[in-house]
């Protein structure tokens, strides 16, 4: 396949394994090409350099969100960084920052989990246990466009890795599980708007976001989680004082 | 250790994909006093079904009826499929998919309110269900989602399930690697349901992600469980050349239609029918031309390329699907998906250029043999979704019946796994302890071994492309044989597999050598029962053997493990309820004939 001038481009790849004292950049040289995206160089490496380099990967075409890393600073699908936009290097591949890293680009996602739990992503309703499933829900066009969006979120996370606020408070709920509530929210199917109140409400994180929207910005998904925490502080805000000041309009 | 720290579950659930996650909530939702536990390989939302796009079918408009559904799809599947299977497939489909919009998944609708369909491939009525192009994604993400709401589901994210733990001719549970620490552990069961996915990745050019490594079917294989008409390999014949990304069969649902490089509609000179121009109102014609079975379609692309009908390019030769007529607006609602892959990973805009494409490996309708009720020969276990085989996809899969497979048997799996535990005593913890070491000793051989032997993507290299000579779209004698020699030798030269990484923490270079292992096993299956089956049938074509053969081969392979560890084949009868053997006649009128004369 080479030839005898192929043009090289150096990757300094961010390496690092629990018992060691400090991370290191470890330096590989890459052959280009056009098509290929930083993805394809990992698996280039892995496959004939060093089977040793560690990170996540499955479905190569932007929606299994496995494959977020920081690509020359910043927070990218690496499936979807391709090096022509790099060139001519080098290109530095680190984890996604704002997370703890287990080893070279593998990042813990558990918080996130636990995240994405505690703003009860389901549809939650009144009649749950007594559906019969003999015919579906309607719900028209406009009605599903009004959550679409944000139903769109592929749980990459680069959004966290773009967030200020989660750059210094851990217990922040972050940009993408709080699009997910707003989607449940916004479902004209789901009853569970006040069960997912308070935990949205109380988060500290919620009110610090001052919109600078960096989320919405690296979001490989035009999900607007930036748009979502607006939307769920105004509405929360409303509900604040509806409560406070006229709350025989609020459902018990 | 101590009990405390034993891992045991009533209902142990292996895959986090749509099979997988249904068969956990049946559980918690219909049991909920067992316990469930689910280990996924990777985060379940991450799991391949995420990448399906067309759509999923199941009979929920008027004009529609059971029959339709039934018979398409027994006639896509090219007789194979079981009928009594099929039969229950489709009346139970329309629930399944009502219970997925009830759970929050964002179908497309009508203006009404109610949900819309598309037409599919080989079907004769419009009757998919689809989330945009993103359908997968979206049901994926509702069922992990939902699932997260029940206490009794466990996960064990990121851990690999390496062996069946089996005693007393009962399943009891499985070993599995936790990723983050690289322990080895048995986690115990009263009861097993395999979900683990397909296999196109033993093949090297597949729309199949990295984890497709079809895990489940050799611990399945190697629990003395057969594996079902191997053979059998799905090519769409839609990918984008180089990567393989799908570029989905909605996309000719919609109207688009394909092209060789003088322009024809070649799909005409195939049987599929007559093309009608682009600006007929009754283009794109159900069962006809571009919504003839991928099967056809595939071939046919071979045949045009023998005649110098293709266009070449640098990753092999290409057809044109074309879409611009559907404009922008159109594209843009219905198929966002396909613009998206279409400009970043094809670098053409489809609304103003043709989309290149190519067969590429895409579904495997073999599998873990299982009856109808998602039980396997073992008791125990059960299987559901791709990796298992009903059959209810014969020869060959129509396109939108996949995702439906995963929830109607994902859910029967959980039940019937669920009942099952609840008349069963708990695993036999002390008597498997020697099962659980030996394959601490297998993992720990690998990981020791001394350099010097190939490297796993070598050695991984070599099969795929010994897969696709000898096993691609048209077979002979021959060429299977030359595979299965290079696949045997292959296994013996995995023995020394010499691994760059043999630390504990998150070691994919071990997992990646796992994965082959299990690869090789399964491939030589598949290879040994395209070399069993003399005739052509559906997917399965061979070059020598050209014509269906119903007298000898109406029939299941089914694939065994040897003492030796290499595959016996045996055959057993298809079931055939209503619908006797016919012809496969696809394009409008030979269509209505068909259906009149056969059924
Ligand atoms: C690109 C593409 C598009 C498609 N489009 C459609 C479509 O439009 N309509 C349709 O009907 N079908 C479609 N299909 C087919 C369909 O998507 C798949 O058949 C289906 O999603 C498989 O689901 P599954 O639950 O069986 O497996 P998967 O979703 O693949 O999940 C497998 C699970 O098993 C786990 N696993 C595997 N091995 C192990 C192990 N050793 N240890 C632990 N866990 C393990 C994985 O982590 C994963 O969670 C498409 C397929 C592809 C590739
Ligand atoms: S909101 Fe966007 S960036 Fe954040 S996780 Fe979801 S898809 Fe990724
Ligand atoms: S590999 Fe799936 S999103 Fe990149």
């Amino acid at each position: 396949m080479s030839t005898a001038i192929e043009t090289m481009v150096k990757f300094e790849v961010f390496r690092y394994q629990p018992d060691w004292d400090e991370p290191t950049y470890q330096v590989y040289d890459v052959p280009y090409r056009e098509d290929w995206v930083v993805l394809d160089a990992l698996n280039y490496i892995k496959d004939t350099i060093d089977g040793s380099l560690t990170y996540r990967w499955s479905c190569r075409m932007g929606v299994c969100g496995s494959c977020g890393a920081m690509v020359n600073g910043y927070p990218k699908l690496t499936c979807a960084a391709f090096l022509s936009e790099y060139l001519p290097g080098p290109i530095r591949v680190e984890p996604l920052v704002n997370f703890n890293v287990e080893r070279d680009l593998v990042t813990d996602l558990e918080g996130f989990m636990e995240k994405l739990e505690s703003v009860q992503p389901w549809i939650i309703r009144e009649d749950g246990a007594t559906d019969d499933l003999k015919s579906e829900y309607l719900q028209t066009p406009s009605q599903h466009a009004a959550y679409q969006q944000f139903s769109m979120c592929i749980n990459c996370l680069l959004c966290y890795a773009a967030c200020p606020v989660s750059s210094h408070s851990e217990e922040f709920i972050g940009p993408a599980a709080l699009a997910l509530a707003q989607r449940y929210n916004l479902d004209t199917r789901d009853e569970g708007v006040e069960q997912r109140r308070d935990v949205i409400l109380k988060d500290e994180g919620i009110w610090e976001c001052s919109f600078v929207g960096e989320c919405s910005a690296v979001c490989p998904k035009h999900v607007d989680p930036a748009g979502a925490i607006q939307q769920a502080k105004m509405t929360g805000a409303i509900d604040y004082y509806r409560r406070l000041l006229m709350p025989w309009t609020v459902k018990s | 250790m101590s009990a405390v720290d034993q891992l045991q579950h009533d209902v142990l659930v292996i895959g986090g994909g749509g099979a997988g996650l249904r068969a956990a909530i049946a559980v918690a939702q219909e049991h909920p006093d067992l316990s469930i536990g689910i280990v996924s390989k990777v985060y379940p939302m991450r799991s391949h079904t995420v990448a399906a796009e067309g759509g999923m079918a199941a009979v929920i408009k008027d004009n529609d009826s059971a029959e339709d559904h039934i018979y398409d799809t027994i006639s896509g599947s090219d007789w194979l499929a079981d009928q009594d299977a099929v039969e229950m497939f489709v009346a139970e489909a329309p629930r399944e998919l009502i219970q997925l919009e009830h759970w929050g998944c964002p179908w497309s609708r009508e203006a009404t309110g109610h949900v819309a369909v598309r037409p599919f491939g080989g079907m004769k009525l419009q009757r998919t269900w689809f989330a945009t192009d993103k359908t997968g994604f979206h049901v994926l993400h509702s069922l992990f989602q939902t699932c997260l709401q029940f206490p009794s589901i466990t996960r064990y994210d990121e851990w690999f399930a390496t062996k069946l733990l089996v005693d007393d001719g009962r399943c009891q549970g499985c070993t599995a690697i936790e990723l983050r620490t690289g322990q080895l552990r048995p986690i115990y069961a009263k009861a097993v349901i395999i979900a683990t996915g397909g296999f196109g990745r033993i093949f090297p050019f597949t729309t199949n992600g990295a984890i497709k490594t079809g895990d489940g079917l050799a611990m399945a294989y190697r629990a003395g469980v057969a594996l079902k008409d191997m053979e059998f390999v799905q090519y769409h014949p839609t990918g984008l050349p180089g990567t393989g990304i799908l570029i989905t069969e909605a996309s000719r649902g919609e109207g688009g239609v394909l092209r060789n490089n003088k322009g024809e509609r070649y799909l005409a000179d195939y049987d599929l029918g007559e093309p009608l121009p682009l600006d007929d109102p009754r283009h794109p014609q159900l069962r006809t031309m571009e919504l003839g079975p991928r099967d056809r379609l595939s071939q046919a692309f071979i045949k045009e390329q023998e005649k110098g009908n293709t266009y070449s390019g640098t990753y092999g030769d290409y057809v044109h699907l074309d879409i611009q007529h559907l404009g922008e607006h159109r594209i843009d609602t219905k198929l966002p998906f396909v613009r998206e892959l279409a400009r970043n990973y094809g670098g053409i805009d489809p609304v103003k250029e043709s989309i290149p494409v190519r067969p590429v490996v895409h579904y495997m309708m073999g599998g873990i043999d299982t009856d109808i009720e998602a039980a396997t020969s073992l008791p125990g276990l059960y299987a559901a979704g791709e990796c298992a085989c009903v059959s209810i996809n014969g020869a060959n899969r129509l396109g939108s019946n996949s995702l439906t497979e995963l929830v109607v048997f994902g859910a029967r799996a959980g039940r019937n796994a669920a009942n099952f535990a609840h008349t069963s005593d708990p695993a036999a913890v002390d008597r498997l302890t020697s099962q659980v070491d030996g394959e601490r000793d297998r993992i720990r051989r690998i990981l020791e071994q001394p350099s010097g032997g190939d490297r796993v993507a070598e050695l991984r290299r070599e099969m795929t492309s010994t897969m696709e000579e000898g096993a691609g779209i048209y077979r002979t004698q021959e060429g299977i044989e030359q595979t299965y020699a290079t696949l045997s030798d292959l296994r013996e030269r995995f023995g020394g597999v010499d691994l760059d990484d043999r630390t504990n923490v998150y070691n994919t270079d071990l997992i990646s050598a796992l994965e082959l292992d299990y690869m090789l096993d399964i491939s030589l299956a598949l290879a040994a029962s395209a070399r069993d089956r003399t005739e052509s049938r559906g997917s399965h074509q061979r070059t020598d053997h050209p014509e269906r053969d119903d007298d000898q081969f109406l029939k299941h392979s089914l694939a065994m493990r040897g003492d030796d560890g290499t595959p016996e084949v045996s055959f057993r009868d298809v079931v055939i309820t209503k619908w006797p053997p016919g012809s496969r006649t696809y394009g409008s009128t030979d269509q209505a004939k068909a259906a009149k004369t056969e059924s």
